[in-house]
């Protein structure tokens, strides 16, 4: 399929993370470990590129970017529009139209109805980060057409007067700009959240932080619900933070998209996972990071029938990016270690 | 929290009025004085939980004779010398001596370099030797003659010319008995700082490299799987088996007395007589625990009162004959704590961190032996031989008329016993009647009425100016104080009329149940299964009861105690050294136990 315009998750790893970005590689990654990752596709940056050209051949596109000024912001608002219609109103090239459609058939014959459209970014670690959170995610997307729509969505947002400035001031070459977008059948999820394989409070790599609330995982990430907590012994199990928040709301799938809904008043209190889910999600957890040989940071969701599912997992940044001093080393004389309880602390 | 704040001053602390003779009874050196004042101290609760009478006093004594003179002048802890100890309403409070000089520091650390240094490279000799002298030791205490006073010097002794006569015995077998113990006391010292400081450099290295790390895990990296001190209940797994193989198992019933047990298995025939010697091998040595921590005479051993060991019996021989394995899968445990080892190491941030986890890990497997085996020699054998020969003083002296009971021997000092039995050799040798049937009834009555006043008075944590740090290694190994808990305590003595009791978290899980208060062995038969154990202290020899309960909670003990490590294998979420629980929990409350977390929960 090297010239195709789409991937399926089982095809791909981080090593084609400039063809299919950061989220669809790590995706990818996930089950060929053998994780439970909800079924998808990724449309690769070659369908992007496909498509910019296009429109570059009716007007320049990049080039118009490359000559706007960060500091105006009334030119730039109205540039970025005009841009951000263009993107998303062309139509896509016929052949990548072709095959986004073949993989979304196949996928609604698996008896997946709806699916979540996602930007997978093609940057450096460092500045996805920051880059990712102005990129866009669409959930609980029905029908072929709307998922072409929503694919120009995550391109367009692209040049959204955030994305474009942020660009500009970082002089970032716009011929360098691609975008893969992620096509994924949608959980119906009882309960949502994150994992971090580490303390995010004080580095420690021997806890998990898991972090969840009932409904979508969406309502957690944009914090408009503070989730239940825990922490667990990453090796031990045990579980020695419970914070069991008030959850008023939630988000459920709905006609047009994801809606928030008030929680049954006898959910609202109780604890969104059970233990069983805790140590179930430890494990996965584990075996990511081990996968990756570094502390992740995971979105996850349980669906109703109780199984657990990864949508995505990049590595931890914050504490990663510490220099960090050895605890100890190693001593020509191994008994001289107990000079630091012996020794005094001056 | 400022500087000016801190604990009432030992000045401030009153002997409670109309026990003024009984605390007047304890040494003159141990009585507070007004320098005190100037220092910081603190209740030792966790070795001393209740008021000690004036003979249990000599634990004290012994112990920090043996703890200072190992630090201070045997391997030179270079930051660190003894500890002194005060009395007051039968509290025992305890002071450090801490080095704060640079300059001495400096010395002391060259001294501790070819002192504590030579011991951690010659570990495991030097321990092998330890053992052979503690054996020893036991065999010249068990040598010992009971005292006795015949009417008249034997025959046998004149014919063979001994020349001294029985009177002197009393007062060499006493004075003997009283050496032993001081020096059973050095060899318990001998190793233990150093054992800890090893343990406590694994634990230091755990907390920076994980600072979420759990105390218990730490434990578990190190814990001995085959220490000594399990083997009481593992040989009760073994009777358990016994009986059921013999066919004898019908006897072992919930609620029937030891004494009841072994008289049916003596009218069971051959299989009865068999269980009852696989029985007699067990109990030595065994059944030489004692059930608390060794330092009180009541708490008895084992082989002195059998119904703590019988109290487990019923359940493990139910659980055999349930088809159960309930032998301790000692493979498995030892492969669980190889693989925590191993995994935590996997996640160090470098090979050069690994390097030195490796030779911390190493080096807290040496002394770990020591850390968990002294106490079965020291706390528990070798002190239940103690406490028995002063009892048997005690008996001679109550027949002589001096007591009531041969109990009432542990209310004089160690000073005054051997006063009384100065007078009645005194009074053997010239016929005449001894002084002490006149002197010490009303005293003994006097002092055990005082205890019992005193038991009823809270006594604070702590006396005198909060120091700014804590950085007394012995201190914090031992007793687990920092600055921080001081701080805890303070605020604790503001208003304590919250619901919830913290200790620390020694077993996680939770549990709701009924508690079941339990203050002395006797009253191990009240516990129902299901029942939450609360106890002033747990001991690794309540091990058996540990199979019916369903979570235990403790007044003292820290999250490195073999209870909690019992605790922990049988899956029994616990919390210990909670300072209150038997206090302020009713019997029968209904109460939550979170181990995790170290919360007690009052509920009803």
């Amino acid at each position: 399929m090297a010239d195709s315009h789409v991937d399926w998750f089982e095809n791909i790893g981080l090593a084609q993370r400039t063809e299919v970005g950061g989220k669809g590689g790590s995706l990818g990654e996930l089950v060929r470990a053998g994780h439970p990752v909800p079924p998808g596709f990724v449309v690769r940056t070659g369908a992007f590129e496909r498509h910019i050209e296009a429109l570059e051949r009716q007007a320049p596109l990049r080039g118009a970017v490359e000559r706007l000024d960060p500091d105006d912001l009334d030119a730039l608002r109205i540039a970025c529009g005009a841009l951000r219609e263009r993107v998303e109103s062309a139509p896509l090239p016929p052949e990548v139209e072709l095959e986004v459609l073949a993989a979304h058939a196949q996928l609604c014959s698996q008896g997946v109805a709806t699916v979540a459209v996602r930007s997978s970014a093609t940057t450096e670690d460092a500045v996805d980060a920051s880059f990712a959170g102005l990129q866009d995610t669409y959930l609980w997307v029905r029908g072929a057409r709307e998922v072409l729509h929503k694919v120009r969505s995550c391109w367009a947002s692209l040049y959204s007067v955030d994305s474009v400035s942020y660009r500009l001031r970082k002089q970032f070459p716009e011929r360098e700009v691609a975008m893969a977008v992620v096509v994924q059948a949608m959980v119906d999820a009882r309960t949502a959240g994150v994992m971090f394989t580490r303390s995010p409070t004080s580095g420690d790599r021997s806890v998990i932080t898991i972090e969840g609330a009932w409904g979508l995982g969406s309502a957690v990430v944009s914090g408009e619900v503070t989730p239940d907590r825990w922490v667990l012994g990453k090796i031990t199990g045990e579980i020695t933070r419970r914070d069991i928040s008030p959850k008023l709301i939630r988000h459920v799938p709905g006609d047009s998209g994801v809606e928030e809904q008030p929680v049954p008043q006898d959910m609202r209190s109780q604890p969104s996972l059970n233990d069983e889910e805790l140590q179930a999600l430890r494990n996965v957890g584990r075996a990511v990071e081990r996968h990756y040989g570094c502390p992740q940071d995971i979105e996850w969701a349980v669906d109703k029938a109780g199984r657990i599912q990864l949508l995505q997992s990049r590595p931890e940044t914050v504490w990663a990016s510490k220099q960090a001093v050895p605890v100890a080393r190693a001593a020509d004389n191994p008994l001289h270690h107990v000079m630091t309880i012996f020794g005094g602390k001056r | 929290m400022s500087n000016s704040a801190g604990f009432p001053l030992p000045s401030s602390l009153k002997v409670v009025p109309g026990t003024e003779q009984a605390q007047a009874a304890y040494p003159y050196y141990t009585q507070f004085a007004p320098e005190d004042d100037q220092r910081f101290w603190f209740y030792n609760s966790m070795h001393f939980p209740e008021p000690m009478s004036a003979f249990d006093m000599v634990t004290a004594e012994a112990a920090y004779c043996a703890l200072g003179a190992a630090n201070t002048r045997v391997h030179c802890l270079p930051t660190t010398l003894g500890i002194d100890h005060r009395i007051i309403n039968g509290r025992v409070y305890i002071g450090g001596n801490a080095v704060t000089d640079p300059a001495q520091i400096a010395s002391r650390t060259a001294e501790f370099n070819q002192r504590a240094m030579y011991y951690y490279a010659n570990w495991e000799k030097l321990y092998t030797q330890w053992k052979q002298k503690m054996l020893q030791l036991i065999k010249d205490a068990r040598a010992l003659p009971t005292p006795v006073l015949p009417e008249l010097e034997p025959l046998e002794h004149v014919r063979a010319g001994r020349g001294v006569a029985s009177n002197h015995y009393l007062l060499d077998t006493y004075q003997r008995t009283l050496e032993g113990y001081f020096r059973m006391w050095h060899h318990h010292f001998e190793f233990l700082l150093l054992g800890y400081g090893a343990y406590m450099t694994l634990f230091a290295f755990c907390k920076k490299a994980f600072p979420e790390i759990s105390d218990q895990t730490v434990s578990r990296m190190v814990a001995g799987i085959d220490a000594e001190i399990f083997r009481p209940d593992e040989e009760l797994r073994r009777l358990a088996r016994c009986a059921v193989e013999l066919g004898v198992d019908g006897h072992f019933r919930e609620g029937v007395s030891a004494q009841d047990v072994i008289r049916s298995l003596e009218g069971a025939g051959a299989a009865g007589r068999s269980w009852l010697e696989e029985l007699d091998k067990s109990r030595e040595p065994w059944f030489n625990v004692n059930v608390g921590d060794g330092f009180y005479h009541y708490h008895r051993a084992w082989n002195d009162d059998l119904s703590l060991p019988f109290a487990g019996l019923p359940g493990y021989v139910r659980r055999v004959r349930a088809g159960e394995r309930i032998e301790r899968p000692l493979d498995k445990l030892q492969e669980g704590g190889r693989q925590l080892i191993a995994d935590y190491r996997e996640l160090l941030s470098s090979d050069e961190e690994r390097a030195a986890y490796d030779q911390i890990i190493t080096l807290a497997h040496r002394v770990f032996p020591y850390v968990e085996g002294h106490k079965f020699y020291c706390e528990h054998w070798y002190t239940n031989l103690f406490f028995n020969k002063i009892r048997e003083f005690g008996a001679l002296l109550a027949q002589n008329g001096f007591f009531a009971s041969a109990d009432d021997v542990f209310q004089l000092t160690h000073y005054e016993l051997e006063a009384a039995i100065i007078d009645l050799m005194s009074a053997w040798s010239n016929g005449s009647a001894p002084r002490g049937p006149a002197h010490w009834p009303q005293r003994v009555a006097e002092r055990r009425a005082a205890i019992a006043q005193w038991a009823k008075h809270e006594t604070p944590p702590a006396l005198g100016p909060v120091p700014e740090v804590i950085d007394d290694p012995a201190i914090v190994m031992l007793w687990g104080i920092t600055r921080e808990s001081l701080d805890e305590w303070l605020k604790a003595g503001t208003g304590a009329d919250s619901n919830e009791i913290r200790g620390f978290a020694a077993s996680s899980g939770v549990v709701e149940g009924p508690a079941r208060l339990v203050r002395s062995v006797q009253e191990i038969s009240k516990l129902q299964p299901g029942d939450i154990l609360v106890c002033q202290v747990t001991n690794p020899t309540w091990t058996p009861v540990f199979q019916k309960i369903a979570a235990a909670v403790s007044d003292i003990g820290g999250s490195m105690s073999h209870a909690a490590i019992v605790a922990r294998e049988f899956g029994l979420p616990a919390v210990v050294g909670t300072g209150s629980a038997t206090t302020r929990i009713r019997d029968g409350q209904r109460i939550r136990v979170d181990g995790g977390r170290g919360i007690v929960t009052l509920l009803g």
